[in-house]
């Protein structure tokens, strides 16, 4: 039985509601999302792909809108008011969204998206291999003999950039596998990382599983042998809280369009000290203190790491995203989305042929659940509960790994938010039951 | 249920996608005179994938057979296609691929004609669902490779 973490809860900020959520309130919610009183295909609109991406509540475009009608300009340079004014909102975004879990400031690096923070650390490595970065960035150096550890169950963002290391740098990928519910071999986790492994890569919460991993014994047999940790976390900050101190992780990567945010925004979380020691990826303005001909000093995190022109307006909105979440309360959320993964693995488990991975009810998982129809492909699942308006991910989800282990090549999955309630999931279950019919796959 | 539903996933679709004509692919020997063409296509959005090969003697078309994974309209479209292709020339079964496609990439403003398209205008549906024109296109895709592979 692995370890669950007992998710840590933030200081609850004075706007904080009180008490469980409940359906009156989720409804409450739902007046914030303009998408979602929408119609698809004639029917109302049950959005249950909030895994994929999620939607914008009104706080978050008007953010984005007001940085552009009001205080649009360049930031970190300019003495113009303008400038300023751009800078703050910059990094008033960056201090909240630090603070929505647990980090510094200074310890929040801007990315495109998790993937993009993943590669950061990954060619910082990449580049540390090669001296860039001089004695300081040691650290971060691999080669053959070394190891790289990931799991099977990883999204292809936290695989493949791992894959490319391996191939540049000469060391070798291992992973740690997974058994048939989707739980991870912590016994084998203990023989796959050892002294020679340098960095150990894992999700906090599985896309397709939703299984939650024990963070705290992976950091424990990293640290161990001297590893450092990198969490995936694209799907536990939006819908849990998270604290990084108490997870104790080196670096933590999540995408800004699955909490809430815009696209073209994430974040990299990286420990001051590691960051403040570690290469640059990309490379150019913005980033350097002395520029010669032939060389460059560069600044200290984050700056270090956001070369060239950010993406201001995304920052600033995402910054509203992690205050509107803030403000709902993540504990809060988390039991809600606890409550509605449990009627969906539930319901879904009543209804004959249908097979749905990860762990088993009554068991922890984040709120969503993927699952296999027999004799009915994921593609033909998928276009049917379109038709009545439910809007549901087909596919591997970027999981092609982890399906193969599962001997699937594509399932369904429908993975809620804070603004999803108890009356779409039952009618998603109503419309999953009558699937196979429809098809003829019951004769 | 939804009209354009049942426009899509038409009964003729749904008994071929279980019939499945021409599958398994047969490792078949047709004698000297026929010439083997085989292709494999994947369609990396949703995992559909078809291997399909294809017996040309005298410049007709002998034999089609497939192995595939994949949702009822790509898995309909390959055994239809292998009732509709058997027996044409090579000269035939091209413009018939392009009508086929014509079909499917206009969102529904060519009409299917069933004088020449057979069983394979009940796809004419799949023209409203831009994302899923490429599922039914998979076999016949792999259809045009294996011809011209087995010219090669």
């Amino acid at each position: 039985m692995p370890v669950i973490e007992t998710p840590v809860t933030l200081r609850a900020p004075a706007t904080q509601r009180a008490g469980g959520m409940t359906d009156t309130e989720v409804y409450s919610i739902r007046n914030d999302f303009p998408i979602l009183g929408t119609e698809v295909n004639g029917r109302p609109l049950v959005y249950l792909d909030s895994g994929a991406t999620s939607q914008n509540p009104v706080s978050v475009m008007e953010a984005e809108q007001e940085f552009y009608e009001q205080r649009n300009a360049a930031v970190h340079r300019g003495a113009h008011t303008l400038a300023v004014d751009a800078t703050d909102a910059y990094e008033d975004a960056r201090a909240t969204v630090a603070g929505f879990i647990g980090a510094r400031a200074d310890e929040i690096v801007w990315t495109s998206n998790a993937t993009e923070g993943i590669n950061l650390v990954a060619y910082a490595m990449s580049n540390a291999s090669l001296g860039r970065g001089g004695e300081a960035a040691r650290r971060f150096a691999l080669g053959p003999g070394d190891s790289i550890v990931v799991t099977e169950m990883e999204h292809h963002a936290n695989l493949i950039p791992w894959q490319e290391l391996a191939a540049r740098t000469g060391a070798e990928l291992r992973f740690v596998p997974i058994d048939d519910d989707g739980v991870l071999r912590l016994e084998t986790a203990r023989e796959v990382i050892d002294p020679r492994t340098r960095i150990v890569a894992f999700s906090h919460a599985s896309n397709v599983l939703g299984t939650i991993n024990p963070v705290s014994e992976l950091v424990r047999l990293a640290r161990a042998v001297g590893a450092l940790t990198l969490l995936d976390a694209c799907q536990s900050v939006p819908h849990l809280p998270v604290d990084v101190k108490a997870l104790d992780v080196d670096f933590l990567v999540f995408s800004g369009h699955k909490m809430l945010g815009p696209t073209g925004i994430g974040a990299l979380y990286g420990r001051a000290e590691l960051l403040n020691s570690m290469p640059p990826f990309l490379t150019g303005g913005s980033m350097i203190t002395t520029v010669t001909m032939e060389r460059a000093e560069y600044l200290q995190a984050p700056n270090r790491f956001e070369a060239g022109t950010q993406r201001i307006s995304q920052a600033v909105a995402l910054g509203a995203a992690a205050r509107y979440l803030g403000e709902t309360g993540m504990q809060r959320v988390e039991d809600w989305e606890l409550r509605l993964g449990e009627r969906l693995v539930a319901g879904l488990g009543e209804i004959e042929g249908i097979r749905v991975l990860g762990p088993a009810a009554g068991l922890p998982r984040i709120g969503l659940a993927a699952f296999d129809v027999d004799g009915v492909h994921a593609h033909d699942v998928g276009q049917f509960l379109d038709a009545r308006g439910i809007a549901v991910r087909v596919g591997h989800h970027c999981a092609q790994p982890l399906h193969r282990r599962l001997g699937l090549t594509a399932t369904t999955r429908a993975s809620t938010y804070l603004y999803n309630t108890t009356d779409e999931v039952d009618a998603f279950l109503d419309a999953v039951s009558g699937i196979r019919t429809f098809f003829g796959a019951t004769r | 249920m939804s009209s354009d539903l049942e426009q899509l996933y038409q009964q003729i679709i749904l008994d071929h996608a279980r019939a499945r004509h021409g599958s398994p692919l047969r490792d078949d020997d047709g004698g000297g005179e026929v010439r083997y063409g085989e292709s494999h296509q994947l369609n990396p959005v949703c995992g559909d994938e078809i291997t399909l090969r294809a017996g040309v003697a005298g410049g007709t078309v002998t034999s089609v057979s497939w192995d595939g994974a994949g949702c009822a309209i790509s898995m309909a479209s390959a055994s239809v296609l292998t009732d509709l292709m058997q027996g044409l020339s090579r000269d035939e079964v091209m413009p018939l691929v392009d009508t086929f496609r014509d079909v499917l990439r206009s969102r529904g403003r060519v009409q299917a004609d069933e004088e020449v398209l057979g069983d394979a205008a009940a796809f004419a549906g799949v023209s409203r669902f831009p994302a899923r024109v490429k599922c039914a296109m998979l076999a016949w895709v792999a259809l045009e490779e294996s011809l011209l592979a087995s010219n090669a």
